[in-house]
């Protein structure tokens, strides 16, 4: 239950692109064909499905407070938790690398659909955003920053294709000159946020947890936008929340 | 100007307006819309790019003949991260609660992608005083759009700037909420930030037609 529950969420209720804005470069790069976004979105599902589990061990075994316990009972009190930022970034250029070589070796197809995203990947910010999400709401097991890998991977893609169908069609459309290209891009991606929103209820359950989910929800997504202090916004955001659940 | 020749305001001046890092090269917009609801953040977001710009930018320019050009990514992304490290460490010491609401927006600066982005363009390629202020240039075009974001948003959506209620108290009903004004609480939300670049990216090309894409 666990499982299925932060799969949904890092799905659709903490997308990557629409909740937090992760990715963009790229998601505005390459969303010009489908066919290219479904490149580098398969590419970004593989890349965090590896990338967060191995950032979760490293996290866990040594940056944490008292992570380095298992040398010994005097490394008990190092906390190498500055240390994460440069850690997460080598680990994910250095995978990026090993499987750019290893899908090359022994998948030349993939290779030529994937390749020119791949080194892209290690500058995307939704890949180390990933990992830094892992560490920030502690995930507890490897199983889980796993399912937290791929979940949030699976959004990303799913953003990135939607916008790109979205494009493809809106060439054909009498956009005012100032805002073709980037400027309704952003705005049809403000939009589709909007839409993604209303999944913020999704996981409500039961009636009892149902408050509890919403308020967790509430929180989250105050802290990551706004000031906890900002009455307003949370007064907002619940009654948004209350609405979809209804 | 005086201190600076003509070709170098030119590069402060540049991305200020017409190659505007966010809205013309279309870079580094990963981690700045979600901290801009409030004016606060933005600024201690648009300060921590440009200190990691401008000391990055000069870093790279003076190793921009020994870095073996296969490795350079990964040498980048070090020097961005140490440098990120650093920012993290001190906002974390002298201003805690700050650190804590722009949480991992911080260690995205690592992957922002103005800083490679200049790092390649730029800094690869030119001498150390014109990378420096190529890096302050670029940041304080980031840092313009962060703001005036931040000022709408923050402006519109809880009606106060950097905390102060400058158009009345919305419990108390006054100022401009006496005569029936209410808070637009969409603005503080994640879409809100995309529309508001959009409507800029908007004006700006509207005011100059030579950045219209076809």
């Amino acid at each position: 239950m666990e499982h299925i529950e932060l799969f949904f969420k890092s799905i659709f209720v903490d997308n990557m692109v629409f909740a937090y804005f992760l990715g963009m470069c790229s998601y505005l790069a390459v969303s010009k064909k489908v066919s290219t976004a479904v490149g580098l979105g398969a590419a970004v599902i593989f890349v965090l499905a590896i990338t967060v589990p191995l950032n979760w061990l490293l996290d866990q075994y040594l940056l944490q407070e008292g992570a380095l316990t298992w040398l010994g009972p005097e490394f008990a009190d190092y906390d190498l938790s500055f240390l994460s930022f440069i850690m997460f970034i080598a680990t994910i250029a250095t995978m990026v690398q090993l499987v750019e070589i290893i899908v090359e070796k022994f998948s030349p197809s993939l290779y030529n659909s994937l390749g020119i995203f791949l080194p892209l990947i290690a500058v995307n910010c939704a890949i180390l955003g990933g990992s830094l999400f892992m560490q920030s709401r502690e995930i507890e097991t490897l199983g889980l920053a796993l399912n937290y890998g791929i979940g949030s991977g699976i959004g990303w893609f799913l953003a990135i294709v939607a916008i790109a169908a979205i494009r493809e069609k809106i060439r054909y459309s009498n956009v005012p000159p100032a805002l073709r290209g980037l400027g309704i891009t952003f705005i049809i991606t403000g939009l589709m946020a909007i839409g993604f929103m209303s999944f913020g209820g999704m996981l409500t359950g039961g009636e009892e947890e149902a408050t509890e989910e919403t308020e967790e929800n509430t929180v989250g997504m105050v802290t990551a936008i706004a000031d906890e202090k900002d009455e307003a916004s949370s007064l907002v955001i619940k009654t948004i929340n209350d609405t979809d659940k209804n | 100007m005086g201190l600076l020749s003509k070709k170098d305001s030119k590069l402060i001046m540049d991305p200020l307006a017409d190659n505007n890092p966010i809205t013309i090269q279309v870079l580094g917009i990963c981690s700045a819309l979600a901290i801009t609801a409030q004016l606060k953040p933005s600024i201690v977001m648009a300060i921590s790019v440009m200190f990691v710009m401008g000391v990055g930018n000069v870093v790279i320019s003076l190793m921009r003949n020994i870095i073996p050009s296969k490795i350079r990514i990964i040498v980048q992304l070090v020097v961005v991260a140490t440098l990120v490290i650093i920012v993290d460490q001190v906002l974390k010491a002298y201003a805690y609660s700050l650190s804590k609401e722009l949480s991992v927006f911080i260690g995205l600066i690592i992957t922002n992608c103005i800083i490679m982005g200049r790092f390649e363009a730029f800094a690869l390629a030119n001498g150390t005083w014109r990378s420096f202020l190529d890096g302050i240039g670029n940041a304080l075009g980031y840092g313009v759009i962060l703001i005036i974001v931040g000022f709408f948003r923050e402006l519109l959506g809880s009606g106060t700037l950097f905390g102060f209620k400058v158009l009345g108290d919305s419990v108390e009903k006054t100022g401009l909420y006496a005569i029936g004004y209410e808070n637009n609480g969409f603005m503080v939300l994640p879409p809100m930030a995309l529309i508001v670049v959009g409507i800029i990216i908007w004006v700006q090309r509207s005011r100059n037609k030579e950045l219209i894409e076809d």
